[in-house]
């Protein structure tokens, strides 16, 4: 088993046979990779070394202060948090040969091409199909032909591969008949097109999907378990949140403060009483995601997790909008409409009219705020779901 | 001026521990069996302020009593932590004892004065072992630093005290009664026995039938001199801070119960041919509460153990703690009762009684709003 010490001693050896001063970046992650450094849980070979994934943290700092390149994990989020863990769980050898060293070292940048303009929060909805070419009775091993269009995709201008989930069984209910692949995004039947938000930036794209041709070694599980994978790859998504600390007044309401205090010609009691209020409710969202961290590093793991984006979007909303309105004549001005493609989403840096626009997607990304309150009230609270008329019926039979 | 993004020093714990864990199994047993809401409810129309027996067992057997008293004193040693988990049992069981009253405000005011002194360590051993009821002589509503001055009452200089003060919670309960006073030279704070000639108690039908209140009069009642000046001033400000920090955690015990009744109610309860927690219109509510009880543990958790560490940063935790949980106690019981339907609208269901109990308990020991305000002192987002 590897330990702490050992970690240590592999890293030293890395940073001494690959000067991060002297050695170009790519380079350095590469070999980074392969000494089984990147990611200390995944297997030897695939950038780990079967370690727990909490000795990642002893990597990151013995390298933190040498000049070590990192792998720029804001940029290729999708890649490192939901490709990769599912093409671990479900790829084949040659998958994770394949593909999951350059998407570590940001080589290859990915995107996720699951949301459809007809199927948002009910994924399983989807439309997109994938065809084996000769028909169903070809046998295995022919090429998929994808025809579809997909939405809300991240990165899929600057990216090399997608996750794609598409429907290659319409005679079956909704979650059966799913597949799950892997899209080559340079093939020619990929068209990516910008869409333009509320904000007037393009942050995401629609992408539409016609004839593209995905081979059968780019499956990620059986025919027709798509859905199981998918999950996977969602609950990889959902990891992500709740784990990063915040200071008191840290994020929104701390610009918020800082305007106050800065402009007490516009104060008014009406706009006192408020901030007051949101800034208790932003101090207790901070104290409960600081108990969740506790309770993680404790071991005990709880449910307050699939809250807090809940809390989070609230208050994003609600305190940017005071600020449009505390700022009075400049609340009614914009910084620019110029239409922009941002690598990531700038959820403070821009000015109050900005981020009070950016705001009304907090509450519809990533799992709407009602579908999350029946996730709540069902898995958290253990309530009777509501009745469903399409679990047992075939997709081609939904009405849509 | 705090320019508000001082952090606290250390990190808060806001977990339990083993040992309250085993604290509250201990008092949550106790409860259970003596003091479900059938027997609050059945024991309410009686004549006694509380119920003697269940006070008796809580603060002895178990020793809640002597809680945040150093062993040293003849208490259990223990830190606001302990005493805000019983809280929390006590406000899920709505339990008619006082502990809030005895058990923390006059133990902590008690511990804020000389107990070096005979006149201090005497009535603080009594209430350790749960022999005495103490009170703290100031209106239920009243927040820290909120002390009218002059007090109401006047002390002359044989220490015979002479004026009112109302809605004191627990009045009726009390044998020993703390009682802040404008002395001859200045604030000051005394003890009187409740029974003492001069002292007269008036009870009063209160909206929390489990926390009863009590208008005190003095007329010439003999006290005993316990602090004077600022250490008056800040022993007063400490026990209504500790107050106000750990009623956060009954308002969460409160909070607690309500949502875990509605969502049994709900999920059990069928209309419409299908159970009414089914219906997403009811879920997203429950669901929204359990949100805001899930925030409201770790503001009360916060505030508790700032209070236990002493930390500088106990004013701030208290002033969240109490703007926050305050409203989600009492939103919780309007919820509980709205999704009983007709049920929860009857005296027979227990409903009522956290709702009551909510309420009172959103004016006691400062109104969000007041702690509002001092919050906006704290952190530096001042007035216009």
């Amino acid at each position: 088993m590897t330990d702490a010490d050992d970690l240590r001693r592999r890293t030293a050896e890395l940073l001494a046979a690959h000067p991060p001063a002297t050695t170009d970046r790519l380079e350095f992650l590469r070999a980074r990779f392969d000494a089984g450094l990147a990611w200390v849980h995944f297997p030897e070979g695939l950038g780990g070394l079967d370690a727990p994934r909490s000795l990642q943290a002893v990597v990151d700092a013995e390298l933190e202060g040498t000049g070590a390149p990192d792998n720029d994990p804001g940029r290729i989020g999708i890649g490192l948090g939901m490709a990769a863990p599912t093409i671990l769980r479900f790829g084949t050898d040659e998958q994770k040969q394949r593909f999951l060293r350059p998407l570590w070292t940001g080589e290859e940048v990915w995107c996720q091409l699951f949301s459809e303009p007809g199927a948002g929060s009910d994924l399983a909805a989807l439309a997109t199909r994938a065809v084996r070419e000769g028909g169903a009775e070809a046998g295995t091993g022919g090429d998929w032909i994808v025809d579809g269009q997909k939405v809300w995709t991240s990165s899929a201008h600057l990216a090399r591969w997608a996750i794609l989930i598409a429907r290659t069984d319409p005679d079956v209910p909704k979650h059966r008949g799913i597949s799950y692949f892997v899209c080559d995004m340079t093939d020619p039947g990929v068209e990516v097109r910008p869409l333009r938000q509320i904000t007037g930036e393009a942050e995401f794209n629609e992408v539409f999907l016609t004839g593209v041709r995905i081979p059968d070694a780019h499956r990620l599980g059986a025919v027709g378990e798509g859905w199981k994978v998918a999950q996977t790859t969602l609950m990889n998504e959902r990891v992500a949140i709740g784990g990063a600390r915040a200071p008191r007044e840290g994020g929104m309401i701390g610009i918020a403060a800082a305007d106050w205090r800065a402009r007490p010609e516009l104060r008014t009691h009406d706009l006192h009483q408020r901030l007051l209020k949101l800034w208790v409710e932003a101090e207790v969202a901070r104290l409960t995601g600081e108990r969740l961290r506790q309770q993680l590093t404790m071991g005990q793991p709880g449910p307050e997790g699939s809250g807090m984006k809940l809390a989070f979007a609230r208050l994003a909303q609600e305190i940017s909008g005071w600020e449009v309105e505390f700022l009075a004549e400049d609340g009614l001005t914009y910084d620019d409409w110029t239409m922009r493609r941002p690598d990531g989403v700038d959820f403070t840096g821009r000015e109050a009219g900005y981020r009070y626009l950016r705001a009304k997607g907090n509450s519809i990304e990533g799992g709407t705020s009602e579908v999350l309150l029946n996730i709540v009230a069902e898995r958290v609270l253990g309530l009777p779901p509501e009745p469903r008329t399409d679990k047992d019926v075939a997709w081609k039979d939904l009405p849509r | 001026m705090n320019d508000g993004t001082t952090l606290p020093g250390a990190d808060p714990d806001l977990l339990y521990s083993e040992d309250e864990d085993a604290l509250r199994a201990a008092v949550r047993s106790l409860l259970a069996d003596r003091s479900d809401p059938a027997t609050v409810l059945a024991g309410l129309e009686s004549d006694v302020a509380y119920d003697t027996g269940l006070w008796h067992s809580l603060a002895t057997e178990i020793g809640t009593a002597g809680l945040l008293v150093p062993e040293k004193l003849g208490g259990a040693g223990a830190s606001a932590r302990e005493a805000a988990v019983v809280l929390e049992e006590t406000g899920r069981s709505v339990a008619p004892v006082p502990f809030l009253t005895s058990a923390v405000i006059a133990v902590t005011a008690l511990l804020g004065c000389d107990h070096g002194r005979a006149e201090v360590a005497a009535p603080l051993a009594a209430l350790a072992e749960g022999r005495t009821v103490g009170v703290l002589a100031v209106p239920l509503p009243t927040a820290p630093g909120g002390l009218p001055e002059p007090a109401s009452v006047r002390a002359d200089a044989n220490g015979a005290l002479t004026g009112r003060v109302t809605s004191v919670a627990d009045a009726a309960a009390a044998e020993l009664l703390l009682v802040p006073a404008q002395g001859p030279d200045g604030p000051a704070l005394y003890a009187v026995e409740a029974s003492a000639d001069g002292v007269r108690t008036d009870t009063v039908t209160p909206l929390d039938l489990t926390r009863p209140l009590g208008h005190l009069t003095f007329d010439g009642a003999p006290g005993r001199l316990l602090a004077t000046g600022d250490r008056a001033r800040a022993t007063l400000d400490r026990a209504l801070l500790t107050g106000a920090g750990l009623l956060a955690s009954e308002q969460l015990g409160i909070a607690e119960w309500c949502l875990a009744e509605t969502v049994r109610h709900t999920a059990a309860r069928t209309q419409f041919g299908r159970p009414v927690g089914s219906f997403q219109a009811l879920k997203h509510r429950m669901a929204a509460l359990w949100l805001e009880v899930a925030s409201a543990r770790a503001a009360a958790r916060n505030a508790a153990d700032a209070l236990a560490t002493g930390s500088p940063d106990a004013p701030v935790a208290v002033a969240v703690a109490q703007a926050y949980c305050a409203p989600v106690a009492v939103r919780a019981a309007q919820e509980c009762v709205q999704l009983h339907g007709g049920i929860g609208m009857t005296w027979e269901h227990p409903a009522h009684l956290f709702l009551k109990r909510a309420k009172s308990d959103e004016l006691a020991l400062g109104s969000p709003g007041r702690h509002r305000d001092a919050l906006a002192g704290l952190v530096g987002i001042a007035a216009p």
